[in-house]
């Protein structure tokens, strides 16, 4: 068992959890996520890493289904049955070079520890975040201590500048020349956004995020097509060459369970919890 | 031994039957000859000193039974359930060349499952010798060789990937042919050993190659898990899994509990599972249970089918429908899928394997209405380690490459079970597990502290 020693909201439907894992924090780099399981009966869900602290690693995630529902109930002091991790292949960090980071929506949460990774081995960082609107922006504040400069937008104009930050990645690779860029969101952002960089070029990792099972890469859930190939997310990525993803198949296999998440979630609201006993836990 | 009627069988997940009576138990052992130079003993990978324990239960000595079987097997209750015995002990029964062969089986699944707890007192421990070993995985052969590491007095500590150790046996066994809570109860004979268990501890990746070799010694035994696909067009189908997903998604985490269990998975009402081994047959099993009409497309003819005997006589009771010397060739549906096309196959000359190779007939192609597929074809042994260890020899199929005593090329690494000979069984694993941790003893009593 692991214990949640922070627990906070920090957007509409965008929560932080703080857990002691020291197994998973001692080795976690930039780029890699891991697997919890909140209770006995619960599914295992991956998240990325998105910052280490000592034996402390913290999550953040978007409430979605049953299960993220069920992660946000928690506070500080409740025990995650297991936590497994670190899992997949750290980002790959140049020297002296400039990179550009671009967070989507609750992708954000990647971002600070891959530009704080990327910074402290002599890179220029340019920083963009973008949000659908003010409600949903994340970790500003972070991402303006680990990059050079920070771009931020929200859709709808309600902070930041008006637009995608695709528009703001035009303009950057505009006026400068950038060697890597590293795209983290949704899936629909991703594919959009990376579109931006294939003629100029620019080398560009994608973080996917296909359902998975173990995140060892036993049972191949996670497949995803790279270059025309099969490869399993969990352990030959997460992170992948952004030009040669197939993002429609991505985000196909990503709707497999909608209707059961439907269910699951109906079943969560009806017994308070995804809890086999479904006792509310207080 | 009564079995439970396939109509009964289908609606839940428990055993297909409950084993031996004592009184059943006794008149099979009876019929023992107890021969002096016992053919089934070298029959069993692990050398169970079968006619011993099988006089025991004729006897009525049920404990005594128990403890011969462990002093060779740490996981009986398991094996009695699990072994090909058809092709190993029972093969070898003097009795099975004129008529029927021992069930030994049956008798060691019936001994090892009386009692609990009080035969560990029979487990000795050799005083500490201060050496720390890991061992990597905690299927079968990672078990075998923690317990006969901590038995001979070296501190153990077992690292697994997932949340709960057991490997194939929790997450590719299914409940009604491998009961978790037996699997559970041997694990704990394991651990009570003192063998210190860390789940959730993927090595390469929670703990760094270096970490992993500082200890004294290590063993591999990450297994065969990295599930193959067939390679045909319409794979990244909604409803495409490899059987180890399937498998763990209802064993593992529960989905037959969906949404009670938070893991959901497709109940599709047709499922095609192709393949022809255990790991096939139980995945046709598992869906049938989901309540499917289920068919198993297998490339070779019936006689052929790799499986376990019983599993394959199970299967059919159950009403699986069998479609041999037929393979599938393209999985039709966007972005579900809607049918399994599939052609025909002859059987031609005899290949390596002393079995005619199969052969697509022309113009054969026939298509099967299913909203579901389950590849079963087979596994090779994990990448993820293999990988990261440094010059290690790799062999053709992607294992690591060990002499008959579990050393690898590197020194003070040992390895054995699926990950050294590919997808094979559990007694061939625990008998690896065992043969390694005889070797890390010896090996480490002649070196200098590490
Ligand atoms: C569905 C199915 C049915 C089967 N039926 C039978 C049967 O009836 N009879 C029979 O004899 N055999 C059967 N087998 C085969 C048998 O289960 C295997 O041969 C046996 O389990 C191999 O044991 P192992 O210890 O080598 O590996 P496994 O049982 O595969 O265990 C390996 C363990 O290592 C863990 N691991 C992997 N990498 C790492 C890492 N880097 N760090 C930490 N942990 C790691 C895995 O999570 C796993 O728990 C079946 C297999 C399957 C899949
Ligand atoms: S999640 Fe199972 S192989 Fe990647």
């Amino acid at each position: 068992m692991y214990s949640v020693v922070k627990a906070e909201q920090l957007a509409d439907r965008v929560h932080e959890l703080v857990v002691k894992a020291p197994h998973v924090a001692r080795n976690a780099r930039a780029g890699q996520f891991l697997i919890v399981r909140v209770d006995p009966d619960g599914e295992r869900i991956p998240l990325t890493i998105s910052r280490v602290d000592g034996d402390f690693v913290r999550v953040i995630f978007m409430t979605i289904g049953a299960t993220t529902y069920r992660l946000a109930e928690l506070t500080a002091g409740d025990m995650i049955q297991d936590v497994a991790g670190p899992l997949g292949r750290p980002s790959e960090v140049p020297r002296n070079a400039t990179c550009a980071v671009v967070g989507g929506g609750v992708g954000i949460a990647s971002c600070p520890i891959i530009a704080k990774t990327l910074k402290a081995a002599a890179n220029r960082v340019i920083g963009i975040i973008g949000a659908r609107n003010v409600d949903l922006m994340i970790l500003e504040d972070e991402m303006r201590e680990a990059c050079d400069e920070l771009f931020v937008t929200t859709d709808d104009g309600s902070y930041g500048r008006h637009g995608y930050a695709a528009d703001v990645l035009k303009e950057v690779i505009a006026e400068e020349k950038v060697d890597y860029v590293w795209i983290i969101g949704p899936a629909i952002m991703m594919k959009v956004t990376s579109e931006v960089t294939r003629a100029p070029g620019i080398r560009t990792f994608v973080s996917l995020n296909p359902i998975m099972v173990d995140g060892t890469g036993m049972c191949g859930s996670c497949r995803v097509i790279v270059n025309g190939e099969t490869r399993f997310a969990c352990v030959d990525g997460p992170e992948f060459d952004a030009h040669q993803v197939d993002f429609d198949r991505l985000m196909q296999r990503q709707r497999i369970y909608l209707e059961e998440e439907r269910e699951a979630l109906k079943h969560h609201h009806e017994h308070r919890c995804g809890c086999s006993t479904g006792a509310h836990h207080g | 031994m009564a079995e439970r009627s396939p109509g009964e069988r289908i609606l839940d997940f428990s055993e297909v039957d409950s084993g031996f009576t004592a009184e059943e138990a006794r008149s099979e052992a009876e019929r023992c000859i107890q021969c002096k130079k016992p053919a089934c003993v070298s029959g069993c990978p692990v050398g169970v000193d079968i006619p011993r324990f099988v006089l025991a239960i004729a006897e009525e000595r049920f404990d005594e039974a128990r403890s011969t079987i462990l002093e060779a097997n740490l996981l009986p209750s398991v094996c009695g359930r699990v072994c090909p015995q058809e092709t190993q002990c029972e093969g070898a029964c003097i009795l099975g060349k004129k008529g029927r062969a021992i069930n030994i089986g049956a008798l060691e699944r019936f001994a090892a499952d009386r009692g609990e707890g009080e035969e560990l007192g029979t487990l000795v421990r050799a005083p500490p010798t201060g050496r720390r070993i890991a061992v990597v995985g905690s299927g079968p052969a990672g078990l075998t060789a923690a317990a006969e590491l901590a038995r001979s007095g070296h501190s153990v500590v077992l690292f697994e990937s997932l949340h709960e150790p057991g490997g194939v046996l929790v997450y590719g066994i299914p409940e009604f042919r491998l009961p978790k809570s037996v699997v559970r109860r041997e694990i704990e004979r394991v651990l009570a050993l003192g063998v210190e268990l860390q789940t959730n501890t993927l090595v390469g990746r929670s703990i760094t190659i270096e970490e992993l070799l500082a200890y004294d010694a290590v063993f591999i035994s990450t297994g065969a898990g990295l599930p193959s696909f067939m390679g045909i067009p319409g794979e990244e189908t909604n409803g495409v899994y490899s059987a180890n997903e399937y498998l763990t998604r209802v064993n593992l985490m529960g989905a037959e509990r969906f949404p009670a269990a938070g893991t959901p998975i497709r109940r599709g009402s047709r499922v095609v599972v192709t393949g022809g081994g255990n790991v096939a047959m139980d995945a046709a099993r598992v869906a049938r249970r989901l309540g499917a009409k289920v068919w198993l497309v297998y490339r070779r003819r019936e006689d052929d089918l790799p499986a376990r005997r019983d599993e394959v006589r199970h299967a059919r009771e159950e009403g699986i429908e069998f479609v041999t010397c037929a393979s599938p060739v393209r999985i039709h549906g966007e972005p579900a899928v809607t049918g399994v096309e599939c052609v025909r196959m002859e059987m031609c000359d005899l290949d390596e394997s002393g079995r005619p190779s199969p052969r697509v007939l022309d113009g054969s192609s026939f298509l099967i209405d299913a909203d579901t597929v389950i590849q079963a074809i087979g596994t090779s042994p994990n990448p993820l380690l293999v990988r990261l260890l440094e010059g290690v020899q790799v062999g053709r199929r992607g294992n690591l490459v060990t002499d008959e005593n579990g050393r690898t090329s590197l020194p003070r690494v040992y390895a054995g079970g699926d990950i050294a000979t590919g997808a094979a069984t559990v007694i061939l694993a625990m008998g690896a597990g065992k043969r390694a941790a005889a070797t890390i003893d010896a090996d480490l009593r002649d070196a200098p502290a590490h």
